[in-house]
């Protein structure tokens, strides 16, 4: 499969402050790419550079074989691109703007369909300004895809949603990847990266510092489980001690805390199991992406993550 | 999806189209800044009625419909406040509409957004322009039109000079208007900039005190400011005579100056 986007030792500092620090990655055609990281991490950096709205330092950037700065004007053609925190005028009606952006393109999509897709469609004589938070990212969201792009960079998409509106957000996405649009997506939520990638990169202080699927990331992390559980009747520690998968057994009250790696857990079942113990208020907790981050970062994604929508540029 | 994404990337997409879609581009534009003028209910009534109403009070007032007997033209003050209010409109919409629109479309990140399209941001700064110099055009031919139909006063007497004087106002005021939108920060500050600026600028134009009344200091100062310069111009021409070149010149130098300003200074984000 041929690389749709190939970024290769980008480089960019606003003065002293160094924004993105040698940062390489290839995004294959119909792929769903994730960039995570913090706010500040070089996020928003790496796909202004992208999209052609800033020149790097050093490094080369190549879009379906475009200079995103050289070929610009080829490039906006087949790029559609949503901002983070990019507005419209108040009074400009859903409509309007639709029937605008695609009247920019050489093979803009059918705007009516898409503000049908996106459930705008009852939406089209509402002015800007009174549209609520999803319907405005909705509207940025369609508004990225009205030109029919072969690659979609999309900055921050749920921020601000509401549960409800981000799974619907999500499912739309998978969506567009279906009818063939490669996807860049911008993101410090960890659950919207295991959801929707395929892959992911995650950035900080500018750097790289894992690319994998969100799986295999997490997986990365994973050398440990943790198995809580009330054991009935009361459990000698030496039945759980004694597996080789075991690390640890510790006890809290009535609570026994099993930490392990490989298949503790099937090993740890079992030997109830034989003992005739049922474990009660079972809970195995397994590392996620988020583990991941934190293990890798060395920081809490959610100390400067949820809700800072400034920071980053 | 278009079948252009197979043979990537060695053959990127983008045909070599016909540049139809970019004076479309243009065009949409200008018809969408000129719909979203027209929502703008407050710029419309200000930029608009409030000159025709300053007219129509200035007009029935009737002292100021009487020719001043000492007055060589036998013009009347109502005659002599015209085109002090053609300056008044012309900087109204250079100076308040124009850098509040562009600096709140920088702010929202309008600008940016179109950037990453293939329309660019410079089409909606060039469609804005567009849409107010119309509107000023169409205001200043209104302006004229009930002066002269429901008033009684003369139309210009020197026609191309004043012609050219409106012209060279244009580029002297709209120049500072792009040059306020190209230095502040956000639409608040290009309007509060913008009244900073208006004020003083329509003393020295006469709207408070004739200049031919102010003191000769005053009158030097006034001469020199870009409204001031425009006002003189165009009661000169107004009256029949060819507007003085160095004010002529004074205008064409302070758009050059403010347009190259605005151009070297401007931002996109």
């Amino acid at each position: 499969m041929p690389a749709v986007i190939e970024v290769r030792n980008l480089h960019k500092s606003y003065g002293d402050t160094v924004a993105v620090d040698d940062v390489s990655f290839t995004v294959q055609e119909g792929e769903i790419f994730g960039i995570l990281g913090p706010n500040g991490a070089g996020k928003t950096t790496t796909v202004e550079c992208i999209e052609g709205l800033r020149t790097a330092d050093a490094g080369a950037i190549s879009v379906l074989g475009l200079d995103p700065r050289r070929d610009h004007a080829d490039l906006t053609q087949c790029l559609g691109v949503q901002l983070q925190d990019s507005q419209l005028p108040e009074r400009l009606e859903v409509g309007e703007a639709l029937d605008l952006y695609s009247s920019f393109y050489r093979r803009p999509a059918d705007w009516k369909a898409l503000a049908d897709t996106l459930g705008l469609s009852g939406k089209r004589r509402t002015r800007y300004g009174k549209l609520s938070g999803g319907q405005k990212q909705r509207l940025s969201i369609a508004l990225a895809l009205v030109g029919s792009p072969q690659v979609a960079v999309l900055d921050e998409l749920t921020t601000g949603l509401d549960p409800q509106a981000r799974r619907d957000t999500w499912a739309l996405i998978e969506g567009v990847r279906a009818s063939g649009v490669t996807i860049l997506l911008v993101t410090h939520f960890m659950e919207e990266a295991e959801r929707l990638c395929d892959r992911v990169a995650l950035i900080d202080a500018g750097k790289i510092v894992a690319m994998d699927t969100p799986s295999a990331l997490a997986a990365g992390v994973a050398a440990e489980m943790r198995i809580r559980f009330r054991p009935s009747p009361r459990a000698d520690d030496e039945l759980l001690t004694g597996l080789p998968e075991v690390t640890s057994v510790t006890r809290r009250g009535d609570l026994v805390e099993v930490t392990g790696t490989g298949n503790v857990v099937a090993a740890v079942t079992s030997v109830l199991a034989r003992n005739q113990i049922v474990a009660e208020q079972l809970r195995v907790d397994q590392a996620s992406l988020e583990d991941a981050f934190v293990a890798l970062t060395g920081h809490d994604s959610h100390r400067d993550g949820n809700g800072a929508r400034e920071g980053e540029r | 999806m278009p079948s252009s994404a197979q043979t990537m990337p060695t053959a990127p997409v983008a045909p070599p189209g016909p540049p139809g879609p970019v004076g479309a581009a243009l065009r949409r534009l200008t018809v969408t800044e000129l719909k979203l003028f027209g929502r703008e209910r407050g710029g419309v009534i200000w930029g608009v009625g409030f000159p025709l109403l300053l007219l129509v009070i200035f007009g029935n007032i009737p002292g100021f419909r009487t020719p001043v007997s000492k007055s060589a033209h036998g013009v009347s003050i109502l005659d002599a406040y015209v085109p002090i209010l053609i300056a008044f409109v012309l900087a109204m919409f250079a100076l308040n509409a124009l850098p509040a629109a562009l600096a709140g479309y920088r702010e929202k990140g309008i600008l940016r957004r179109l950037a990453t399209t293939p329309a660019g941001p410079g089409r909606v700064l060039a469609a804005q322009l567009a849409v107010n110099v119309a509107v000023v055009v169409v205001t200043l031919v209104l302006l004229v039109g009930v002066a002269r139909l429901a008033f009684g006063v003369a139309l210009p007497r020197q026609a191309a000079g004043f012609a050219l004087a409106v012209l060279l106002t244009i580029g002297a005021l709209f120049g500072l208007g792009l040059l306020i939108a190209a230095v502040v920060p956000t639409g608040r500050a290009a309007n509060a900039t913008g009244a900073i600026l208006f004020f003083p600028m329509m003393f020295f134009a006469g709207l408070w005190l004739p200049i031919a009344a102010m003191p000769p200091v005053l009158q030097h100062v006034s001469h020199a400011t870009p409204l001031g310069a425009a006002a003189q111009s165009l009661t000169d021409a107004w009256e029949g005579h060819w507007p003085h070149p160095l004010q002529l010149l004074a205008l064409a130098a302070y758009g050059l100056v403010f347009i190259l300003g605005a151009v070297r200074l401007f931002r996109w984000e």
